[in-house]
């Protein structure tokens, strides 16, 4: 840390197209301090691969960096063959929440099994935004969307627990109201191995705020602040009173073998039995 | 592998398949299991490892063309191999592949369809999928093998043309290709010409555009090289509404296919300039022409043929010319007719177009079958 952070080092000379508000700008904020707080003074030793939507926009083009945007939900793919081929590069997949437990569901739930040695990142805004607020894997019951004009009737689902069960090394949720906590908690998952999944339960005040009652950015932040409660504090609380509040703070922290050592092994293994032979 | 002391061994289509992969560079396969292409994964599964590459079983063809993508992106040449069901499933990301300009193979070894159709058995119904299976605007460089050992040829051939006009091939082999065994000699390794993707020199930021095939950096190299599905222009900077950027873009990537049909362009022929009568065949029902060629030369009937190893893009010139000399055109094929069209698109009246259709069960349009119909054909002509 040997100069002040800004963001325009890692960042190319265009315009970002997110909308006034959005929560994006504090994911992408916490992020490059992140990188800028371990040291990082470029992206040169990451590759970050994002699918179709809002936030997968946040690296695709705009990091000074490797970037592959991928068509929708199929961002973890592509980040395997990367990170199977290339082990040493630090690769980092951004999406949202219909891209990644929406059309992606299948490749999350086995890169956390197969524990890829990748960081997900996924904003979760409980809407289908750059499409115009359509109702998402992730919307609360009841809620009002382009497609569901009765409200959902459908229950949303809990991507990080999701992440747990499924194998992931680190699994984590925080808000775009908790930014230091957010931040405190990609240091850490950037600077560990194995699949790591960190949700971000952000603002959409275009497509979703608005339908969901909320006058401005700020009363949405203050319901995420307000509502947000603490994992050790949810284990004491019944699933009543769980009921719109979002849970936040670490879920897993654990050490696997990944995929990626194991394939080596493998080749390791294949090439000693071939020269016996 | 079966080894002996000389470069001849009785392989199955699929083993020559992926052997020829490892000859041509590929070190990262990945795939789903699904008949007739198997034994495709399980081969590389083997052998790769030996060759210091990785071949790995993903959830399904969708991550499994998308995972080679992003092997090709960290400077692998990777393949993938499926039938068409699998095939179905991948054209999202070979729609992809193209507008990135990303160069990997898929196989698609065809089977009975529509849907699980006749899993087990042999079709040709994916040759208009093979040219047309994404949307948009794009060009399929797709190869038709009708032997083991061109399982092997073709598939090196493969590669080559995906890494010299980056860009995803196809090899569209088929269940009776694909299954079959045969005796194939394999060149040395010494000897397959194999053709690398060009690499950009320091300094360089132009990877979509500038030239007809660009060069292609890989992901840590430090180009910071922007790759996106959307329009993009030279630097890979997505551009989603202006016309223009698309215009350049989509033609480009047309042309760099279009404008070369000829070097593409690879067949077998015989007696184009003298026959009456002529067959236009590709794939494992080609295999039936060499006897009933031979029987009807025997009943004095003029007969050639032009076999297509490349079946996409159409070689129109060639085929253009055949309608030129001959007055019919037969086109055996194992679906309801899919090729016979563009025969008779490009033929344009000059020749009678005439599809010999037969679907159902894998069963082989036979030498008798075909030698019939020409014999019918040449009839009607006197």
């Amino acid at each position: 840390m040997s100069e002040a952070f800004s963001v325009r080092k890692y960042l190319r000379d265009l315009k970002l197209p997110f909308c006034p508000g959005c929560g994006i700008f504090t994911l992408m904020d916490a992020f490059l301090r992140s990188i800028h707080e371990l040291g990082h003074e470029d992206l040169k030793d990451f590759v970050f691969c994002s699918g179709i939507g809002c936030s997968s926009w946040i690296c695709s083009p705009y990091f000074v960096a490797d970037s592959i945007h991928t068509p929708h939900g199929r961002s973890i793919p592509v980040a395997t063959g990367i990170k199977l081929v290339h082990p040493s590069l630090n690769v980092v997949v951004f999406g949202g929440d219909g891209d990644i437990v929406g059309i992606g569901m299948s490749h999350f739930i086995h890169a956390a099994r197969r524990n890829l040695d990748i960081l997900v990142i996924m904003v979760n805004n409980m809407i289908y935004g750059m499409t115009g607020g359509q109702v998402a894997p992730t919307t609360p019951f009841k809620t009002k969307t382009a497609t569901t004009p009765y409200g959902s009737f459908e229950e949303p689902l809990d991507a990080t627990r999701l992440a747990v069960t499924a194998g992931a090394c680190y699994s984590a949720r925080w808000t775009t109201a908790h930014p230091n906590e957010l931040k405190e908690s990609i240091k850490k998952a950037l600077r560990m191995k194995g699949f790591r999944f960190i949700e971000v339960v952000s603002q959409c005040p275009t497509a979703y705020g608005r339908r969901a009652g909320f006058k401005n950015v700020g009363e949405i932040l203050k319901w995420l602040k307000e509502n947000a409660v603490s994992i050790g504090q949810a284990e004491k609380l019944s699933e009543k009173e769980l009921e719109k509040r979002v849970v936040v703070g670490q879920f897993v922290e654990r050490k696997r073998p990944t995929v990626v050592e194991n394939v080596y092994a493998v080749i390791k293994e294949a090439q000693v039995n071939d020269t016996k032979s | 592998m079966t080894t002996t002391k000389s470069n001849t061994y009785f392989w199955q289509g699929n083993q020559a398949c992926a052997e020829g992969a490892i000859a041509a560079g590929c070190r990262f396969f990945a795939g789903y299991p699904i008949t007739p292409a198997s034994e495709i994964a399980a081969h590389m599964a083997k052998r790769l490892p030996q060759v210091g590459g990785i071949a790995i079983q993903m959830e399904d063809e969708l991550a499994s063309v998308g995972v080679a993508i992003g092997a090709s992106w960290a400077g692998a040449k990777a393949m993938t191999a499926t039938s068409g069901p699998g095939f179905s499933l991948m054209q999202e990301f070979i729609g992809y592949a193209f507008i990135t300009e990303t160069p990997c193979v898929i196989v698609d070894a065809q089977r009975a369809g529509p849907s699980t159709g006749q899993a087990t058995k042999c079709g040709q119904g994916d040759v208009m999928q093979s040219r047309w299976g994404t949307h948009g605007d794009y060009s399929a460089i797709v190869l038709s093998p009708n032997s083991v050992e061109e399982m092997f040829t073709l598939t090196v051939r493969a590669f080559n043309l995906a890494e010299e006009y980056r860009t995803p091939v196809i090899l569209l082999a088929d269940e009776t290709i694909a299954h079959m065994r045969e005796q194939i000699t394999v060149p040395s390794s010494d000897s397959v010409n194999v053709i690398n993707r060009r690499k950009p020199r320091a300094g360089d930021k132009a990877f979509f555009g500038l030239e007809e095939v660009p060069p292609m950096p890989a992901v840590g190299e430090g180009f910071n090289v922007a790759v996106t599905g959307s329009t993009h222009d030279e630097y890979g900077i997505r551009f989603t509404a202006d016309p223009l950027v698309h215009k350049k873009l989509v033609e480009r990537l047309n042309n760099k296919i279009r404008n070369h049909v000829e070097e593409i362009s690879d067949f077998e022929d015989y007696n184009i300039e003298g026959c009456q009568i002529a067959l236009l065949v590709y794939g494992c029902t080609s295999r039936a022409i060499y006897e009933a060629v031979e029987k009807a030369e025997a009943k004095g009937i003029k007969i050639g043929y032009i076999r297509l190893k490349t079946i996409w893009p159409f070689p129109e010139k060639l085929v253009r010319k055949l309608a030129e000399k001959a007055e019919k055109i037969i086109v055996p094929e194992m679906n309801l007719g899919q090729i016979c069209y563009e025969v008779e698109r490009v033929a344009n009246g000059l020749a009678e177009v005439i599809p010999l259709n037969k679907i159902g069960g894998g069963e082989l349009i036979t030498p008798e079958e075909l030698l019939a119909k020409i014999l019918r054909e040449a009839e009607k002509n006197e």
